[in-house]
């Protein structure tokens, strides 16, 4: 079933390693990454302002959490005046049991789902199952991993990881659906068939948020298929679940994301549906609404000054497609609902730097630098990788090397014995120039030769050919 | 009209003082060539890149405070490496904040002013694009991502390339993409690394390059190693070694 939640179960080193094996799935991660980079680019430069836009994202994201708690109460008292109800979910648990308490009371045993990583956050689905209670995931690629069996792989392309022939294979095996072909058109109308009957018959829906303004109490999803759309109005209750950060002061923030999300995300210029609503209105749509706003750990990133950037993230994915160890390794790599450079540094944060598998994320960039330079909301993710590093323990051996590393440079006369220590040992391995093979090198030398230290250094070269030390 | 400088301090970093020290010797030809008065303060060590990048910040600091210690005193300071140059220029300041030292903040916010990667410091500070060099070699230029990321240097190198009698420059694919170095990224996630590097020497490789040649040396050992180990005949060469060829030499 689709939804992870954050605790990997491994290193990613260990995850990448596997991943790295599956051709199928780099050449699919490959091919989709480099269309939707290519088409990001395109939609993002005919906008003159786009540099302006990025500032102001950064500084209403900025303004927000600033001002989180009273945003935060605003909202809920707007929601309420409107009709609607919060209820406020310190961790997951409590958010699953809120949920479920709520889908209890209405004797729903299915319930329809629009995309949420909020709810797979949380690993929701697997909660409600262990009540009894079915939940159908209805965007398509979401449904695509339910039905496999996945967790989702790309925070906005969640089956980024499938191809057709594979996705006809599970629809015909799972749906029944009778599919000669893998033609697209083919394969979403199996889809929209089930899921069609499935809205007409939901009693409870779940929806996540992409944001929600704190001064008019309006909560809001965007997306592509008119699934969403359908949950958040056809059934009688609609419970939403949004993470504390996606709260905005002011309706006006819109106007700013409304152009920023789609054209990092989808590289759409605009979502083609874009639902708001506020509260419950007699006679149209939902006539329960309840707003469940989760923290799990999210107030414990706004505490960090270096780190609370992170929480300006409004899930584009911009970041996972331009990464090259995400294009590489793929999204079931970083072991958690959030991957790629933002789930990096998301995941171990909102996990309280605790959980030494999802600590090895930090060290999983090569610090290259494209995602800052995509980001919508600016986000320095180098700049949180590096100071994570540094929240992270290390093992016994690699902290003896760094110090001694960190000594041999104290100093060029000790920095000199250290390279003269180093050419005298390497005798011993230097083969043709280089070396292939030597113990503690195994990291390098698996892939690649190292070049030998040559007889004479830079300074030694200098001191000799100048006579002098400067 | 470039800038009138006294005396260069060089800067030629840990690694290239151990490891490619040709490529320092070269940053001395060529400024020497150019008619410039060369210095190398042998006080010098690492910037402590490594250390603050791997999440060692108090290791860090010792090796921050001694670069910045001696260098203080320079006109201007030019590196053949635009990692290291991006630590003194973007990192220096913020990691003095973080560990409260407002004094050291405020030398290393003077000391990155005046502290420049060789091609930048050759177009934008020199304003010399044709340094007289020659190397009559098939040539592909790897943009290393600190050099395009951090120290936003895209054009000076290329621009000193094209100027380079009898070198043909040829493009290569996906340039700005990562050549999976990322220092001790290297090591830790070393199949990660690889298969990036993989992808990189395949683009060099379609180039039909006799040399791949970049702004920084710790990329070029990375991509020369996979290049050695394969056996292939390319080989890798840092800008300066380029520059400071002539035809006599």
């Amino acid at each position: 079933m689709s939804g992870g939640g954050l605790h990997p179960a491994h290193s990613f080193t260990e995850e990448a390693r596997e991943n790295l094996r599956n051709r199928q799935l780099r050449a699919n991660l490959g091919f989709a990454t480099k269309t939707i980079r290519e088409k990001r680019l395109r939609v993002t430069q005919e906008l003159p302002d786009w540099e302006d836009l990025r500032l102001q994202g950064a500084a209403i994201k900025d303004e927000a959490l600033a001002s989180l708690s009273e945003n935060l109460l605003q909202l809920e008292a707007r929601v309420q005046a409107a009709g609607g109800q919060v209820h406020w979910a310190r961790d997951a648990a409590e958010a699953r049991e809120i949920v479920t308490a709520l889908i209890q009371k209405h004797g729903a045993k299915e319930v329809v789902k629009v995309k949420s990583i909020t709810t797979d956050e949380i690993e929701l689905n697997k909660g409600l199952e262990e009540h009894g209670i079915h939940a159908i995931e209805t965007d398509l690629a979401e449904l695509i991993c339910q039905l496999a069996g996945d967790a989702p792989s790309h925070i906005l392309v969640p089956a980024i990881h499938k191809n057709r022939t594979e996705i006809r294979d599970l629809f015909r095996d799972k749906l029944g659906a009778d599919l000669p072909t893998d033609d697209p058109a083919k394969l979403a109308d199996a889809a929209r068939t089930y899921l069609r009957q499935k809205f007409m018959s939901a009693k409870v829906a779940i929806s996540g948020a992409n944001f929600a303004i704190a001064e008019t109490g309006t909560v809001c999803v965007f997306e592509s298929e008119g699934n969403g759309r359908m949950c958040l109005t056809l059934p009688e209750v609609l419970i939403t679940v949004m993470g504390i950060e996606k709260v905005l002061p002011h309706w006006e923030d819109m106007a700013v994301f409304l152009r920023l999300l789609p054209r990092s995300s989808t590289a759409e210029r605009m979502n083609p549906y874009n639902s708001f609503w506020t509260g419950v209105h007699p006679g149209d749509g939902p006539k329960e609404f309840h707003l469940v706003l989760l923290d799990n750990g999210r107030t414990n990133v706004l505490a960090s000054p270096v780190g609370r950037q992170t929480l300006r993230c409004i899930r584009c994915s911009a970041c996972l497609n331009v990464c090259p160890v995400y294009e590489r390794t793929g999204g079931h790599s970083y072991g958690s609902v959030y991957p790629g450079p933002i789930g990096a540094i998301l995941t171990p944060q909102l996990l309280g730097m605790r959980d030494q598998n999802a600590n090895t994320l930090p060290y999983a960039s090569s610090l290259c630098g494209a995602c800052v330079e995509v980001c919508p909301v600016r986000i320095d993710i180098p700049e949180v990788l590096i100071h994570l590093r540094g929240e992270t323990s290390k093992s016994w051996f690699e902290r003896m090397a760094m110090r001694f590393v960190a000594r041999a440079m104290s100093s060029p006369g000790r920095f000199l014995r250290a390279v003269k220590l180093a050419r005298f040992g390497q005798k011993f391995f230097v083969r043709k120039g280089v070396i292939r093979k030597a113990p503690g090198l195994g990291g390098w030398t698996a892939s690649r030769d190292l070049p030998a230290l040559p007889q004479q250094s830079f300074r030694e070269w200098w001191k000799e050919s100048r006579g002098r030390e400067s | 009209m470039g800038l009138l400088v006294a005396t260069i301090d060089l800067f030629i970093t840990c690694l290239n003082d151990a490891l490619f020290p040709r490529t320092g010797v070269a940053m001395v030809t060529l400024f020497e060539r150019l008619g410039h008065v060369v210095r190398f303060n042998a006080a010098q060590t690492c910037c402590g890149q490594m250390h603050l990048n791997s999440g060692y910040r108090e290791e860090a600091l010792p090796l921050i405070r001694r670069f910045v210690d001696t260098f203080s005193g320079a006109e201007v300071v030019v590196a053949p490496s635009a990692s290291c140059v991006a630590m003194v220029r973007e990192m220096y300041v913020k990691a003095a904040e973080e560990a409260g030292d407002n004094a050291l903040a405020a030398r290393a916010t003077e000391l990155a002013g005046k502290t420049f990667e060789l091609s930048e410091f050759l177009v934008g500070q020199l304003a010399i694009v044709d340094v007289g060099a020659y190397f009559p070699h098939r040539v592909t230029y790897h943009p290393t991502c600190h050099s395009l990321r951090l120290l936003k240097v895209a054009e000076a190198p290329l621009q000193l390339l094209r100027n380079v009698k009898g070198l043909e420059l040829v493009d290569l694919k996906v340039a700005d993409q990562c050549c999976g170095f990322g220092g001790t990224f290297s090591v830790k996630n070393p199949e990660t690394s690889t298969a990036m590097m993989v992808d990189k020497i395949g683009n060099i490789e379609d180039t039909g390059a006799e040399f791949c040649v970049a702004a920084d040396n710790s990329c070029l050992m990375h991509l020369g190693g996979g290049f050695s180990r394969k056996g292939s005949p390319i080989k890798t060469i840092h800008l300066a070694e380029i520059l400071a060829s002539t035809e006599t030499s």
